[in-house]
């Protein structure tokens, strides 16, 4: 069956800077604004663009993601000809390998891609936030008679040494890409959103398997291997909002973004939905003692003490007197009558006891200037007890 | 799943056209009636019967029942979207002579006119129920009793001391052994505080026997032909529910049933007692609270977007209560918006209407006043 564009979605990464939230899932699978898991934001982007094929490829941690991938009725990917497919790592006639890199994971998956004979791949990453549609970025990629296009956003230049900086000429065709690069020359960061002509992409996929001295990473050796082959690369300026939440920080940061009468990332917006698997809990249940301000606040919730400036996800309870600021509640997360909270994230199940503490409360500095806690997924933090920074073990 | 719960079938009789709740029940079902911030009056027996073990759901839907189906789909929701069995919508059908159903004919009409449906399912048991009791239950335990009676028919009653006007009701009275001996239906002067909760289990064999038998002969309502005509003839249990439940059956039962979902122990029984109860799903965002905001007393589905003060108030899927606005001891269903600066009190707004800036809305707690859907004020 033939499909112009079929997606591959890499979604295999373990997330070690995500500390405790990853120790048992993958960072794709982490819960996020309120409601959402990261890896909704790329399946809904694929399914608000008319990406109908999808596959998922995953390693690390594999069951609570594939259990939630399911089917993919929640992103309406559910679909006779085409829909999401996951795809591990697997054994062959000839023995089996685990992904040795994001290249290496689309190339061991070939046998997938020919079942559709596509003339484009878009290869996405699971662990971004934004809302970006694919079809118009394909309409640039074929307007361009490229090779192969690199979703771009503009970064501050002080901050380009952090990501992957393609150097464009005056028509945005690559002519380098860096790295990391100590002494950026542009700012134009890779999205790591790429679509490629299957044909070239077969080609240097194949190529690199073979090169013993590769990473078989698509950043790091194909991109490069294709611009020193002389192929047409072109850069594609995204102009909206786009988050690596690959940190702590940039979680905690993101699930902020969401917040505010203009949320610098819009959940509300009819035009580009966000589709999530739904847990199916009753209303949320605000009592006379609340007070909720500048929060997000999902389904199963019972609040009776004060929140602010949250992001509050399925199933949380609130107790009396309990003061939550500047923290992201994961799912069924409890905060008992009088603790406070603030700058944390608590992950799923965890309990805040009776007046403890979490986090650190100074009006002097800036929230943004405080170290951000975590509490690990069904953590106990005994009553009365205070933590000020994320327990490590 | 109990052994005997796969042995079960569930029928959802929709016969209550006769129950008014103004505006919202002037185009659809009784049972599709948006109850509890984000469900339909019907995701409660379905809920009850999926919880159960329940395989094989037949819904009798007599009239208006579009919204019905939109709600209930194929079944999803309720893991009812089964290869074998699952859900079964039985509208009427126009009769090829011409004749058109009669949309007050009954609960008897309704089995009788889709008695195949009964003699093509394979569970030996069927709990018959209606579309319109909020309540969750274990109905394995009234199947057991069912079983452990040797009853022919055992139906549900709740016993309700403090309630004096059964002119709404069905009073059971039973002997020592829970036997029924005697049912009154909406009698003026009450005497029993047993109340029916128009929910039976019997075979379904016998379901069909007595449905055929009680047709044939005239016989239209469940409750008069079948159960009281053959009281004496065969083996009628009653089966006590001792938690929550609310018949609605007006306005105002509906408006109470509403706002004691704002007490706790109502909330977590009824919705967590015996399992979930499932719904539609929808794509909703969290619950967004803006600067500004005050909420209390209040029960809000996702989607909603308050800037303004919402007080002992339930907020459907999608609602917005812009700056300045207050809405209080009201009902506001699934997408409406409430302007700046406007004052709602004991108000029932129905799904996609537009409540203007600085409207000033109230009714009273016997008798809030209804704002009809897609209403522009």
């Amino acid at each position: 069956m033939k499909k112009e564009c079929v997606a591959m979605l890499l979604a295999g990464g373990q997330g070690t800077r995500l500390g405790v939230l990853t120790q048992k899932l993958a960072k794709p699978a982490v819960p996020f604004g309120g409601k959402y898991r990261i890896i909704d934001f790329t399946l809904s982007n694929c399914a608000n663009s008319g990406v109908d094929t999808v596959g998922v490829l995953i390693q690390y941690r594999p069951l609570e993601l594939h259990s939630y991938i399911g089917i993919g009725s929640a992103w309406d990917l559910d679909r006779e000809r085409g829909g999401v497919v996951v795809l591990p790592p697997f054994v062959k006639a000839s023995g089996g390998e685990w992904y040795k890199g994001t290249a290496n994971a689309v190339f061991q998956n070939l046998e997938y891609l020919e079942n559709y004979n596509p003339d484009y791949v878009l290869v996405l990453s699971g662990d971004h936030v934004y809302k970006m549609d694919y079809s118009k970025m394909l309409a640039y990629h074929k307007e361009k008679g490229a090779d192969a296009t690199i979703a771009v956003i503009r970064v501050p230049l002080s901050e380009a040494s952090r990501f992957g900086i393609m150097n464009t000429d005056e028509n945005d065709r690559i002519v380098e890409f860096e790295e990391k690069p100590q002494k950026p020359k542009n700012d134009l960061a890779s999205m790591g959103v790429y679509i490629f002509n299957y044909s070239v992409l077969k080609r240097y996929l194949t190529e690199d398997a073979g090169d013993p001295e590769s990473a078989n990473d698509f950043g790091k050796n194909i991109i490069p291997k294709m611009l020193k082959g002389q192929q047409k690369l072109y850069a594609y300026r995204f102009t909206g909002y786009w988050k690596d939440v690959g940190t702590l920080e940039s979680l905690w940061e993101a699930n902020m973004d969401l917040l505010g009468d203009n949320p610098k990332f819009d959940l509300f917006d009819r035009s580009w939905r966000i589709y999530t698997v739904n847990p199916n809990m009753p209303p949320q249940f605000i009592a006379g003692s609340a007070e909720v301000i500048d929060t997000l606040v999902n389904e199963g919730c019972v609040i009776y003490g004060k929140a602010k400036r949250s992001v509050i996800f399925p199933g949380v309870y609130i107790g009396q007197g309990a003061e939550v600021t500047n923290s992201v509640l994961m799912p069924g997360a409890r905060v008992l009558v009088g603790a406070k909270i603030n700058k944390a994230i608590v992950g799923a199940g965890a309990v805040i006891g009776e007046n403890a503490e979490v986090g650190i409360f100074d009006p002097s500095q800036s929230v943004e200037d405080l170290p951000l806690v975590v509490i690990g997924d069904g953590e106990d933090v005994p009553p009365g007890t205070v933590v000020r920074e994320t327990r490590r073990d | 799943m109990s052994m005997t719960a796969s042995n079960l079938m569930g029928a959802i009789i929709l016969a209550d056209n006769q129950v008014n709740l103004k505006e919202l029940t002037l185009r659809r079902q009784l049972a599709a009636v948006p109850f509890g911030a984000r469900y339909r009056l019907i995701d409660f027996p379905l809920s009850n019967l999926v919880n159960a073990g329940v395989r094989n759901v037949g819904v009798f839907v007599q009239e208006k029942y579009r919204s019905l189906m939109d709600h209930i789909g194929i079944g999803k929701e309720w893991d009812l979207n089964r290869q074998r069995d699952g859900l079964f919508i039985l509208p009427p059908e126009a009769y090829s002579d011409g004749a058109v159903p009669n949309a007050h004919s009954g609960d008897l009409a309704l089995l009788r006119r889709h008695i195949d449906y009964f003699f093509r399912s394979k569970q030996e048991y069927v709990v018959v129920c209606c579309g319109s009791i909020i309540m969750n239950i274990d109905l394995t335990q009234m199947l057991t009793k069912h079983l452990n009676t040797g009853a022919d028919i055992t139906l549900l009653y709740r016993v309700e001391k403090d309630r004096t006007d059964h002119s709404q009701a069905v009073e059971v009275f039973t002997d020592e052994n829970s036997r029924v001996t005697f049912l009154k239906v909406n009698p003026i002067v009450s005497s029993s505080s047993k109340i029916l909760l128009d929910t039976y289990i019997l075979r379904r064999d016998l379901l069909i026997e007595l449905v055929d038998a009680a047709v044939s002969s005239g016989g239209s309502d469940f409750v008069m032909d079948v159960l009281i005509r053959n009281l004496g003839d065969l083996k009628v249990y009653g089966h006590e529910f001792s938690g929550y439940a609310r018949k609605i059956c007006s306005l105002e039962t509906y408006f109470n049933a509403s706002m004691e979902l704002l007490t706790p122990e109502v909330y977590s029984e009824l919705f967590f007692a015996n399992g979930p109860i499932f719904t539609k799903v929808k794509n909703e965002p969290p619950v967004v609270y803006l600067d500004g905001a005050t909420a209390k007393n209040s029960l809000i589905a996702n989607g909603c977007r308050i800037e303004g003060t919402v007080e002992n108030s339930i907020l459907f899927r999608g609602v917005k209560v812009e700056k300045g606005a207050h809405v209080k001891d009201s009902i506001i269903m699934q997408k409406s918006v409430v302007g700046r600066g406007a004052f709602l009190e004991n108000v029932i707004v129905d799904k996609d209407s537009q409540i203007s800036s600085h409207k000033r809305l109230v009714g009273d707690r016997t008798y809030p006043l209804v704002i009809g859907k897609g209403s522009a004020l």
